[in-house]
C-alpha cells in the first residue's frame, strides 16, 4: 500500500516524538538514583559494540515564562556553544572525531541530548555531557548567530509550509490556557527577542542533576555504567528546583474551528484535535490504554476503520488517519487528519469523517476489532526491542512525562486487559465536539493553476 | 588547548569487532542470499532488489505505481484480505521503485516466518491489480503530486533532475506527472511486474532469527516461480548538464536551493577518496566546512549539506541550503567559495585524520536494527563489494591518502559546473539559460 507522507504532523513539534507508546516487559532496564538526584537507567543490547547515551531534562517549552516562547528550544541549540573545557562548537566535533553522532531535541515536556557512539567511548561522552550540565558559558556573538539559525529553522519548518502554520494555530485554539498552546519553536516576535540572559536564566533554573535522567542503552555492563555515572555525574551539585507552573486548562465549552486559506496550498486537508487524557494526567488510567487500542482500530493499517471506510470503500480520501500519544505530562490529544482524493470537495470529506466518528460513538467497536488491535500492539513490543535507540527513546519519554520504569514495563499487561466496553466508553468520553478544534487548509480561490 | 588535555583522542582504529558474520546461502534451486544470523530477538528481516525501476519504465511513474500495488492484493487474496492477513500476523511488507531497481522489504516475527515469506511470494509472482486498488493508488499518487507543488524542496528537486538529465530516464520524475499517472493502464502495470520481477539481477539480504538450513528452501519457494531473466537493459550512460542557475519563483519567506555537479559512480577507483572528501566538505554535519561557514559562523541557515549520489549510469554530487530570501546570494557565494577552496587546496591534515576516525568509528552505528543490516547486505551485493566487505571496509577508508583526496576534490569540485535550482523569491539571484 502507499502511505501518504504526513509532513504536516512532524511540523507541530520540534521534537521527533516516538510514535510507539511506552512498550514494556521488553527492555528490562536496570535503574538507580544517584545521591544528587540523577536517575540512571541502563538497557543492555549486545548486537553491535555501540551505545546510545542520552540525558533527558524534565523541562520543555510548556515550562517557559510568559513572553519567552522558544527559549527551551533555543537553549537546546546553545548547549553546543561551549564550556570552559570544551570550546564553542567543539562538542559535536569531538563526538565525530571519536566516530559518534550526536544531536538533541525539545518537546513541550522535555529536552534531550544524545550521542550514539562506539561502546568504548562512553566515558568520553559522559564526561562532556556532565560538563555541560553545569558549566555552560555563552558568548554574546554565538548567541546572536545561533538565533539566526533558529529563525531559519522556524522558516523551514513552519513559515514555508501552510500546513504547519495551520497546525500551530490549531493547537493554540485547542488549548485555551495551558502552555501546550505555545509552539515549541516559539512565536516569531518572541523568538526574535530572546537573549543570552534569557537562555542563561532558564539554564540555571532547570539544568541540574536532580532534574535529569541519564539513559544508556547498548553493549554495556550495567554495573560499570553505574560506576561511570557516579564518577562523572555524581559529583554535580543539585539545585533547588522551582515548581513547574503549568496553567490549567478550563473545561472546554464549545467546538472551535479555523480555516486557513493560502495561495500556496495545492492539496486541501482536514484536521481535528480532541483534548484527551495522558498516561500521567488520566484520572481513570484504564481510559489511556483503551484509547491506544482505539487508535489502532481506527488507524492501524490498510484495514483499519478510517482507511477502509474513507479511502477504500467510499473513495473520498487520499489519506485518512488518527493518532494518540499518551506520553504527555498534562493533556494529550486525540487527532484525526484526512486529505481528499482528486475531485472530492473538503466539505464532502468532512461530512464523511464526521459520519465515521458518529458511527463509532453510536455503534461502538466490536470484540473482533479489539482482539486484532491487541494482537498487533503485542507484536509491536517485540519489534521495539530490535533497536537500542527505540528503548532509550521510549524510556526517556515515559520518565519525563510522569511515568515510572514499572509503568513502562507493565504496558503489555495493561493492553492485554483492555475490554471492548472500555474502548467504547473512552471513545464516548473523549471524542466530544465541545473538546475539539478543527482546522481546514484550503487554497485561495481562482489561483493560477500551475503554482 | 585544555580540550586536548581533557579529551585526548584515542584513535578508534582499527575499530571494534563488528560481531557480525555474513554467510552466503544458496538454495537447492540455485538462488543466493546473504544472511546474518541474530537469534537474540524472534524477528526476521528480508530485503530484496530486482533489476528495473524507473529508468526502464515506458511511462513516467509506472514502476512507482506498480510497486505501490504489489501488496494491494495477490493470489487468492483481494486487497483488503491481503492487508488484513499482513496485519493479523504483524508482518511488515512493502515495495518501492528506485531509479535503477525495484525493492521489497519484509519484516516478521519468527512464529509467522513461513506465512510471511509466502505473502512476499504472492506479491511478486501473482499480484492482482484489481480495479479498486488501482484507482485508489492512482488517486493517492495524484494527491501526492499535488502536495509536492506546495513543498519547495520537492519542487526544487524535480526541477533539478529535469534540468540535469533532460530526456534521459534520470531526468523524469520517479512518481510521474499528473498526465502520465492518469494515463497508466492496468495492462501496463501487469506487464511491468511480469517483465521486471525476475531472478536475473535478484539480490537478497536476510537478517535475524533464521538459520541457513531454514532459509535455503524458503528462497526456492519464495523466488523460484519468477521468470529466469528480464529483457536487456538499454539505459544509456549519461552525465548531467551543469553550469546554470534556475529560479522557480514562489512567494515564500525562505528560499530553498539545491545544487549539484557531476559526481562519481560507486565502482570508480576514486570512490573512497571522494567519499572522504565529501565528508569534509558537506557530509559531516557539524564537522563539515559548509556547516561551519554557512551555519556556525554566519547563522545563514539551519541546514546546509552535500552528498554523493552514485547511480548505475551516472554519478552526481548533490547539496542543498535553505535561507531567507535576502541571504540566498550570500549563502550560494560562500558555498561556491568552499567548493573552490577545497578543489584548490584540499583539506588540511587534521581534517583528513578526523574524517577517517569518524567514517571508520561510526560504521558500527549503521548496524542498529535487523532491517538496517539487511539493507546493507543488499547494498554490498549490488555494489559487488565482496562478502568480507564489513571486515575490509575500514581499511579501505584508512588507505585513502591526502594526494587522493586532493585529486578527487580537483576532479569533482568546480563551482562553474554547478547546476543550481532556487525555489522562492531570492534577492540578487536570477536564472540564466
Amino acid at each position: 500500500m502507499m502511505r501518504m507522507w504526513r509532513d504536516w504532523a512532524a511540523m507541530a513539534t520540534v521534537a521527533i516524538t516516538v510514535s510507539l507508546p511506552a512498550q514494556a516487559q521488553v527492555f528490562n532496564p536496570v535503574t538507580k538514583t544517584l545521591g544528587n538526584g540523577l536517575q540512571v537507567v541502563v538497557v543492555e543490547n549486545h548486537r553491535a559494540p555501540i551505545v546510545s547515551h542520552m540525558v533527558w531534562y524534565r523541562v520543555g517549552a510548556a515550562d517557559e515564562s510568559a513572553g519567552k516562547s522558544g527559549i527551551a528550544h533555543f537553549l537546546e541549540h546553545l548547549m553546543f556553544k561551549g564550556t570552559p573545557s570544551v570550546p564553542p562548537g567543539e562538542f559535536s566535533k569531538i563526538v565525530a572525531r571519536n566516530g559518534g553522532r550526536d544531536n538533541a531535541f525539545t518537546s513541550s515536556d522535555y529536552t534531550a541530548y544524545f550521542q550514539n557512539i562506539a561502546a568504548d567511548r562512553l566515558d568520553l561522552v559522559m564526561k562532556m555531557e556532565a560538563d555541560r550540565m553545569r558549566n555552560l558559558t555563552l558568548a554574546e556573538a554565538d548567541v546572536v548567530s545561533e538565533l539566526e539559525v533558529v529563525k531559519e529553522e522556524r522558516r523551514s519548518r513552519t513559515d514555508n509550509d501552510p500546513a504547519a502554520l495551520l497546525q500551530e494555530r490549531l493547537e493554540a485554539l485547542l488549548f485555551v490556557n495551558h502552555p501546550y498552546r505555545r509552539p515549541i519553536i516559539g512565536w516569531p516576535d518572541e523568538l526574535n527577542g530572546l537573549s543570552r540572559t534569557d537562555a542563561l536564566d532558564y539554564y540555571q533554573r532547570w539544568y541540574a542533576p536532580n532534574n535529569a535522567i541519564l539513559i544508556v542503552a547498548g553493549d554495556v555492563d550495567p554495573a560499570k555504567v553505574m560506576a561511570m555515572a557516579e564518577t562523572h555525574y555524581g559529583r554535580l551539585k543539585p539545585e533547588k528546583l522551582p515548581p513547574r507552573l503549568r496553567a490549567t486548562e478550563p473545561p472546554p465549552v464549545g467546538a472551535r474551528r479555523i480555516t486557513l486559506t493560502d495561495a500556496r496550498v495545492k492539496q486541501p486537508s482536514w484536521t481535528r484535535l480532541y483534548l484527551a487524557p495522558s498516561q500521567h494526567s488520566a484520572a481513570d488510567k484504564t481510559q489511556v490504554q483503551a484509547l491506544e487500542v482505539l487508535g489502532e482500530i481506527l488507524s492501524g493499517g490498510a484495514t483499519s476503520r478510517l482507511y477502509k471506510a474513507l479511502v477504500v470503500d467510499q473513495g473520498v480520501a487520499a489519506s485518512a488517519q488518527s493518532w494518540y500519544d499518551a506520553g504527555a505530562l498534562d493533556h494529550s490529544t486525540f487527532g484525526f487528519h484526512a486529505s481528499p482524493r482528486p475531485g472530492v470537495t473538503l466539505d464532502r470529506l468532512e461530512g464523511a469523517l464526521k459520519a465515521e466518528i458518529a458511527r463509532l460513538l453510536k455503534d461502538g467497536v466490536t470484540e473482533e476489532e479489539v482482539r486484532r488491535a491487541k494482537t498487533r500492539l503485542k507484536a509491536e513490543v517485540v519489534y521495539a526491542r530490535d533497536s537500542l535507540h527505540t528503548a532509550a527513546r521510549v524510556l526517556g519519554e515515559a520518565l519525563t512525562t510522569g511515568q515510572s520504569v514499572a509503568d513502562v514495563e507493565d504496558w503489555p499487561n495493561r493492553i492485554a486487559q483492555v475490554t471492548t466496553a472500555q474502548v467504547n466508553a473512552a471513545a464516548r468520553a473523549v471524542l466530544v465536539d465541545d473538546a475539539s478544534a478543527t482546522g481546514l487548509l484550503l487554497p485561495t480561490a481562482n489561483q493560477d493553476s500551475h503554482r | 588547548m585544555i580540550r586536548r588535555i581533557l579529551f585526548a583522542l584515542v584513535l578508534v582504529l582499527p575499530g571494534p569487532a563488528l560481531a557480525v558474520t555474513v554467510e552466503k546461502v544458496t538454495s537447492p534451486g540455485g538462488i543466493e542470499a546473504w544472511l546474518v544470523q541474530d537469534h537474540a530477538n524472534p524477528i526476521i528481516a528480508l530485503e530484496a532488489t530486482f533489476a528495473g525501476g524507473a529508468s526502464v519504465e515506458a511511462t513516467p511513474g509506472l514502476a512507482h505505481m506498480m510497486a505501490g500495488l504489489l501488496d494491494e492484493g495477490a493470489g487468492p487474496y483481494e486487497s483488503q484480505a491481503f492487508q488484513g492477513r499482513l496485519e493479523d500476523l504483524s508482518i511488515g511488507l512493502s515495495f518501492r521503485a528506485g531509479k535503477d531497481e525495484l525493492a521489497g522489504s519484509l519484516k516478521t516475527l519468527t512464529e509467522n516466518r513461513d506465512a510471511a515469506f509466502d505473502m512476499f511470494r504472492l506479491a511478486i509472482t501473482q499480484p492482482r491489480f484489481d480495479t479498486e486498488p488501482v484507482e485508489r493508488i492512482r488517486g493517492q499518487i495524484l494527491s501526492g503530486l499535488t502536495r509536492e507543488l506546495q513543498n519547495p524542496n520537492a519542487v526544487a528537486s524535480r526541477a533539478w533532475y529535469k534540468a540535469a538529465f533532460g530526456d534521459h530516464p534520470y531526468g523524469r520524475p520517479g512518481n510521474g506527472t499528473p498526465d502520465s499517472i492518469r494515463a497508466i493502464k492496468t495492462a501496463a502495470l501487469k506487464a511491468h511486474a511480469k517483465t521486471w520481477l525476475s531472478r536475473q539481477g535478484l539480490i537478497i539480504g536476510v537478517v535475524g532469527d533464521i538459520t541457513p538450513e531454514q532459509l535455503a528452501p524458503l528462497l526456492d519457494r519464495t523466488f523460484g516461480a519468477l521468470p529466469a531473466s528480464h529483457p536487456a537493459l538499454t539505459v544509456a550512460e549519461t552525465t548531467m548538464a551543469g553550469g546554470r542557475i534556475i529560479v522557480e519563483p514562489r512567494d515564500i519567506p525562505q528560499s530553498v536551493a539545491v545544487f549539484g555537479a557531476p559526481g562519481i559512480k560507486r565502482d570508480d577507483p576514486d570512490w573512497f577518496a571522494a567519499y572522504v572528501m565529501n565528508y569534509i566538505l558537506g557530509g559531516g554535519g557539524f564537522s563539515s566546512r559548509l556547516t561551519e561557514e554557512v551555519r556556525e559562523k554566519r547563522g545563514l541557515a539551519y541546514s546546509v549539506y552535500s552528498y554523493l549520489l552514485p547511480m548505475d549510469h551516472a554519478g552526481i554530487l548533490m547539496g542543498g541550503v535553505a535561507t531567507q530570501n535576502a541571504r540566498v546570494k550570500q549563502s550560494l557565494d560562500i558555498i561556491r567559495q568552499e567548493l573552490a577552496r577545497m578543489a584548490e587546496h584540499g583539506p588540511d591534515e587534521s581534517e583528513l585524520a578526523d574524517a577517517k576516525t569518524y567514517l571508520t568509528g561510526s560504521f558500527p552505528l549503521s548496524l542498529d536494527s535487523t532491517a538496517a543490516i539487511a539493507g546493507l547486505l543488499v547494498a554490498m551485493q549490488a555494489d559487488k563489494l565482496g562478502i568480507d566487505y564489513l571486515d575490509r571496509r575500514n581499511a579501505l577508508i584508512e588507505a585513502v591518502d591526502m594526494d587522493q583526496v586532493k585529486a578527487a576534490a580537483k576532479r569533482l569540485l568546480d563551482p562553474d559546473s554547478l547546476l543550481i535550482v532556487v525555489v522562492g523569491k531570492p534577492e540578487g539571484v536570477s536564472g540564466n539559460p
